[in-house]
């Protein structure tokens, strides 16, 4: 009872406990002034190590030595030579030595002394150690275990005197299945024949159902979208102006694909990283680098080109630690991080390698547009000479002078405004509405003029006309060109179109990296080049300078300690609700502790030794007996794990909005099932996409699109699709490792009376009457229990319901049974058909119907 | 607060609140006497804030910061020390100053300067506290509207509305607690719904649109052909089914949903109600203006927030766009002036002699200030400059809920250009805000990603020489 009361209650706000400042921690106080002062000489570089002393770690502080007593003695900082030297008057024994400049502060050598008193312990965070497979533990009830996961969880619930909770249905099971693997109900079909298979042989119906759906295409579809949300895939470029980005889907199409043909995750990680540096990279694997091009862009003037290119390299370096690594890097930009080792040096090493991309849109073609297209720009080239002849050559003499004006102001700004203006149109302008990279026309200004291509040349000359005008005006007026310009955009609308999804490229001309102070690029503080942090496994390289791809490397690499570990929390997550770890974006010490320790690193050793294989976790995650538990809920569970925390039952998770989209539609039969392709805008209430943002419209989609799967959706920024966003689509301005499923008024008013459930209900209703015609009440009622919950009724819930839909067919027949719009099928009363518009309405708002148990 | 308002989950509660109950937490949460020695006075004022958020950025130099030097300097070059070094391209383009074409005179018994345009602000500037020594650091609108509604120049950050009602719950049975209102098409808000999300917090505390086409909360009306009593026919039976289904699962999750569903249909019912200004008096729709073309879209939704609060209503944010006047300021600033005076007018009037004005607290203003350079553009004619973005000074107003009426807080140099005394930047005007709930800004946190966040960053002062 306690906690139902409790979940009424709004959340006021939480107090929890930050961890005591004042105890010293390894990690977080006395590493980083070790490595700062100390490490130089006496660290893990054998090459620079003075004295023969190492302070990296416990048994070198703590060796004997010959000359004098141990660096550090545990628990004896007066003895311990390191406090004596640090504290030493006499300059010649001080240590760090004066001229390193880097004397230890009065608070510092306070905690270096504490940590001594303390007995100086080295410890390692867990989650930065490699994780260690251990043989499962033994467990008294020998039946239950079906595979090593079953052990780790039974041994801890029977640690705590409880049992597991019984196999679910199997019935239940498949729907679970179902939506867990592939987001979609089983069809009646599929139930028939399981529950079928299931009576003979439950290991291999479940085995096969397994199989089936690993196997389906529909997997992509649900297995995208968590990782979509990481990247904060979105179609629209954000802010202000929130143009569309055409080809953003092509990436969306790329992840689905890779989860279909089940890409082994190191290589899924290693494209979308570096596949731009992969030698002789494939087009999909440059727009498997697509994923880091889901920051936004800033189109609106004024806009500074640099804090917004700044903006989205912080976004890039804080979507890769906590995607990959688990980790919140964003502290770090500003001051070294409080909790975790890293530094605001090793931050800014790790911006680097992100620092040095530039955006690029790449023609990858989609079937059929490049021989269009090369069909059509021999004329358009032919066409294109003729105009620009009469004005050539003082034409080429002022895109040359414009060019030169955008180069010296980069280099120098503040000189002119006009020039500065027009350079900063320029960045934040180009390709604007195809969701072109910014910057990417100042890019092509700065190659020189014989190795661009000619198609370079002849989008820079559009984009001059167009908007090169300022502090040119009196040579624009001369030449005619906003004449010459309407010719060449008309002549543009000629060309057939060529996809350019996006990505990114080694940068063309390498900037070097500075620390910001606070934070602000404004104020470079020391240069620093691409590196990774030290408390995690050493980078190698191939050469210098070290790129993206030596990123990619080092994380994939099995000495990882954080990336298999995240991954595999992430995916139990979603089949769980709830990770091992419950914070999957931080694996650092402020982050939870697992719950299960050991099964957390057997899963991750077990997958890294599988060969990543994202299909083989899968498998082996839902073939667990701990998976297969039922959701209901006893007294004990209330009482004794209400949050599910020990795995003594499966967890009931509502189900994220696009699942409910896509639950809705197959179960009224009018899905369409097609895979892939550019996104689609379904029907939602006039005005959201308008009243929310400054200028963006809702073009509804026509015909089959209405009806695709909810990863089909396009993404505005500003105002994303209503009924997502009511029920939890994350900001897809932000990376998000963990959705909410939140539970609110409004969501029961968009399942009531949003028009997409509403068509929904009537083609249900329809659904209904055509495919059971000739049956009698219960049978139907039956259908519908099987089509939208995947199991029959109870005999309770079939007396009310046969009631309500009689109650609700006298009610329409009383009123003539009929409604405006309405068409009315054949072989039945349209009063009927409106009865069962109301039972399928009531179907869908079902808290059972939105909800995977 | 309700108990049954805005239900939460269970597993949001038991993630984020390490104290069990709502209500500990919430004790903990306000300023306690004795504690903050520093603030005059403790006692919560406030119950509910409307929120006028002026998109765009009003010019602080034509409407409340008169500034005879600028008169005097006008057409001279922008003194060098104003521009030296300043790596800020807008303010830089601009080196000439531009005299307020406003006239300004005094108001009320305090004599506090307001511009001609204002005149129905200006008739209650008894009632008003008026902050001009505002600043903030970016003149980007979208950064900048972040910061003013989300205390953070990124996406992604909780507005004050989420924070609020997340802090201090709702009291309307049958109303969201944070609620939004826009007077045009919501055209101009450039950082569109971002002003009112909900970021990392729960979804809950997103604030929720009235719209002002089709239904005023997304989907409260019955699809077209549904009957009240039919709905109801149909909430009886899934309250039914889903009951049911609590029996036999046992999830209290379930018990959640049935109260969501009930609080809908309540809402139904409630929001029709709300909308409905039968019941108001001709004189009160002549005061907010609803009988004229001009004044009623914005007075509309001034009555609209007072209909709000008396109904518990926590957090109001009317949204008026745009103001962001870079040409013709005379006259374009005359128009978006005429459009919002009346309401602004009308609802401190209205809120005072229904005695809601204690608890109500208004605030007014937008995310910057405005040059007092003209501004250099093509194709702008002499007689039609306007004044481009400028984050060193600007002007707020508060009135109610324990602002301190009648008073002026904190002034601009002889320009206008920087706030100089009682400085006051974003994050403090938040600090005072909540204050004003009796809510200590640096005790509202929220854990996310490992660290606790707050409003206020890790920066904010309640402005006390605000406060009555």
């Amino acid at each position: 009872m306690l906690v139902r009361v409790l979940s009424l209650i709004p959340i006021v706000v939480c107090l929890a406990a930050a961890g005591n400042a004042d105890e010293i921690r390894f990690e977080r106080d006395i590493r980083p002034l070790l490595s700062d002062r100390c490490f130089s000489c006496h660290g893990n570089d054998s090459q620079q190590r003075r004295a023969g002393l190492r302070l990296d770690t416990y048994s070198g502080a703590t060796a004997a030595r010959s000359e004098s007593r141990a660096a550090i003695i545990p628990g004896n900082p007066t003895e311990s030579e390191l406090i004596r030297r640090i504290t030493s008057p006499d300059p010649a024994l001080r240590m760090p030595p004066v001229e390193m400049g880097k004397s230890l502060g009065r608070e510092e050598i306070r905690k270096l002394t504490s940590w001594i008193q303390e007995g100086a312990r080295y410890e390692i965070h867990w989650a930065f150690q490699p994780p260690q497979a251990e043989r499962p533990p033994r467990v008294e009830n020998r039946d239950w275990p079906r595979g090593a996961i079953d052990h780790f969880v039974l041994a801890r619930l029977e640690k705590e005197g409880l049992t597991p909770a019984p196999t679910a249905d199997p019935k239940a099971l498949l729907r679970r299945l179902s939506f867990d693997l592939i987001g979609l109900p089983p069809t009646r079909d599929e139930l028939a024949s399981f529950q079928h298979d299931w009576v003979r042989h439950p290991e291999a119906a479940w085995s096969a159902a397994i199989d089936r759906l690993l196997s389906s295409p529909r997997l992509g579809e649900k297995w995208a979208r968590w990782w979509l949300d990481l990247a904060h895939y979105a179609d629209t470029d954000g802010y202000t102006i929130d143009y569309d980005r055409p080809h953003a889907w092509r990436w969306r199409d790329w992840v689905i694909d890779a989860f279909n043909q089940n890409q082994p995750f190191d290589q899924f990680t290693l494209e979308q990283i570096a596949g731009d540096l992969i030698p002789g990279a494939t087009t999909g694997q440059l727009i498997a680098t697509g994923f880091f091009r889901q920051t936004l862009s800033n189109r609106e003037g004024g806009a500074n080109l640099e804090e917004f290119r700044v903006q989205k390299i912080v976004d890039r370096t804080a979507t890769y630690g906590a995607t990959w690594l688990g980790l919140t890097l964003e502290c770090a930009q500003c001051h070294d991080h409080k909790f975790d080792p890293i530094t605001q040096r090793e931050y800014y090493e790790l911006y680097a390698f992100f620092n040095n991309a530039d955006e690029i849109n790449i023609n990858a073609p989609l079937p059929g547009e490049q021989d269009r297209f090369d069909r059509a720009i021999v004329v358009y080239r032919r066409q294109w000479a003729e105009l620009v002849a009469p004005v050539q050559p003082d034409l080429n003499a002022l895109m040359r002078k414009w060019e030169q004006m955008m180069r010296s102001a980069e280099r120098e700004p503040g000189v002119d405004y006009k020039r500065d203006r027009a350079l900063e149109l320029l960045g934040i302008l180009w390709g604007a509405g195809q969701g072109e990279g910014q910057l990417e026309g100042i890019r092509i200004t700065r190659i020189p003029g014989a190795q661009r291509t000619q198609r370079q040349e002849e989008r820079l000359l559009t984009y001059f006309l167009a908007r090169g005008e300022l502090g040119l005006e009196r040579e624009f007026d001369k030449l005619n060109l906003l004449e010459l310009k309407k010719q060449i955009d008309a002549l543009d609308k000629t060309l057939p179109p060529i996809s350019r999804p996006q990505t990114l490229q080694a940068a063309m001309f390498p900037r070097q990296t500075h620390i910001g102070r606070r934070g602000d690029f404004r104020s470079p503080g020391e240069p620093v080049t691409p590196g990774t942090p030290q408390f995690l496994h050493p980078l190698s390289s191939s050469g210098l300078p070290v790129t993206r791809l030596d990123l990619a490397q080092w994380t994939i690499s099995e000495q990882n300690p954080l990336v298999a570990r995240v991954l595999v929390n992430r995916i139990w997550q979603e089949l769980f609700g709830r990770g091992l770890v419950a914070t999957p974006e931080d694996f650092g010490s402020q982050g939870g502790p697992p719950t299960h320790p050991k099964l957390l690193d057997w899963l991750a050793v077990e997958f890294v030794r599988s060969g990543w294989n994202l299909k083989h976790l899968l498998r082996t995650l839902v073939n667990s007996a701990t998976y297969r538990q039922s959701s209901n809920m006893t007294a004990e569970h209330v009482q004794r794990d209400p949050d599910n925390i020990l795995l003594s039952r499966s967890t009931r998770q509502r189900m994220p909005a696009e699942l409910i989209r896509d639950a809705a539609l197959a179960a009224s039969g009018i899905l369409d099932s097609r895979l892939g392709g550019p996104s689609v805008r379904p029907p939602q209430p006039t005005g959201v996409t308008e009243e929310g943002s400054y200028n963006a419209k809702w073009q509804t989609s026509t015909g089959s699109d209405r009806y695709r799967r909810g990863i089909y959706t396009w993404i505005q920024r500003v105002t994303p699709y209503a009924q997502f966003a009511t029920f939890d689509l994350p900001n897809p301005n932000r990376s998000c490792s963990r959705r909410d499923q939140s539970n609110t008024p409004l969501q029961a008013l968009t399942l009531l009376n949003d028009p997409v459930f509403v068509e929904v209900s009537r083609a249900l209703a329809g659904r209904i009457i055509r495919e059971t015609h000739e049956w009698d009440h219960s049978e139907k009622l039956r259908y519908v229990y099987q089509v939208c919950l995947a199991r029959d009724p109870t005999q309770t819930e079939l007396a009310h319901l046969s009631k309500f839909v009689n109650q609700r067919t006298a009610i329409h027949a009383s009123r003539g049974g009929s409604l405006s719009q309405q068409k009315p099928l054949q072989r039945i009363e349209p009063a009927e058909f409106l009865a069962w518009v109301d039972l399928a309405a009531v179907m869908l708002n079902l808290d059972e119907f939105i909800t995977i148990e | 607060m309700n108990p049954t308002t805005f239900p939460t989950t269970r597993r949001d509660l038991l993630t984020h609140t390490s104290y069990g109950l709502g209500g500990i937490a919430l004790w903990h949460l306000m300023s306690q006497e004795g504690r903050t020695t520093s603030t005059p006075s403790t006692a919560r004022r406030a119950k509910n804030v409307i929120f006028l958020f002026m998109a765009g950025a009003p010019s602080h130099l034509d409407l409340f910061d008169p500034k005879p030097e600028l008169t005097k300097r006008h057409g001279q070059r922008a003194p060098e020390h104003l521009l030296e070094g300043l790596n800020d391209p807008v303010v830089k383009a601009s080196p000439t100053l531009f005299a307020s074409p406003r006239e300004f005179r005094p108001h009320g018994t305090t004599g506090i300067e307001i511009s001609d345009y204002l005149p129905g602000i200006g008739s209650m500037a008894d009632d008003i506290c008026l902050i001009r020594s505002m600043f903030t650091h970016t003149n980007v609108h979208d950064p900048a509207q972040l910061l003013f509604n989300c205390g953070n120049t990124l996406f992604g950050h909780p507005s004050m509305g989420s924070w609020i009602t997340y802090g201090l719950g709702s009291e309307s049975k049958n109303l969201p607690g944070f609620v939004v209102l826009t007077s045009d098409s919501g055209n101009g808000i450039c950082a569109g719904s971002n002003v009112w999300s909900n970021g990392f917090l729960p979804s809950q505390y997103r604030g929720v649109t009235f719209r002002h086409q089709g239904d005023p909360i997304l989907n409260i009306s019955n699809p077209e052909g549904v009957s009240r009593a039919d709905q109801r026919s149909r909430l009886n039976m899934i309250r039914r089914l889903n009951r049911q289904h609590l029996t036999a699962q046992g999830d209290p999750e379930i018990e959640s949903r049935i109260a969501s569903y009930e609080l809908a249909f309540r809402m139904q019912n409630a929001v029709p109600e709300l909308t409905d200004f039968t019941s108001e008096s001709r004189r009160t729709l002549e005061m907010y203006g609803l009988h004229n073309d001009v004044t009623k879209p914005f007075g509309a939704n001034c009555l609209l927030a007072r209909r709000m609060v008396e109904r518990g209503v926590r957090f109001v944010q009317v949204v008026h766009s745009n103001w962001d006047h870079h040409s013709n300021l005379n006259v374009k600033l005359k128009v978006d002036c005429d459009m919002v005076d009346t309401g602004c007018a009308a609802l401190i009037r209205d809120l005072k002699q229904r005695g809601l004005l204690d608890e109500t607290l208004v605030v007014w203003g937008g995310e910057f200030g405005r040059t007092p350079m003209n501004e250099v553009r093509r194709g702008i004619n002499p007689g039609r400059e306007g004044r481009d973005h400028h984050p060193y000074a600007f002007s707020v107003w508060m009135a109610g809920g324990g602002a301190k009426p009648g008073t002026v807080v904190g002034k601009t140099d002889d320009l206008g250009y920087n706030a100089v005394d009682d400085r006051v930047h974003v994050h403090d005007l938040h600090a005072t805000i909540l204050h004003c709930l009796g809510v200590d800004h640096e005790r509202l946190t929220y854990r996310h990603q490992g660290r606790d966040f707050r409003l206020t960053d890790v920066h904010g002062n309640v402005v006390t020489s605000a406060l009555a």
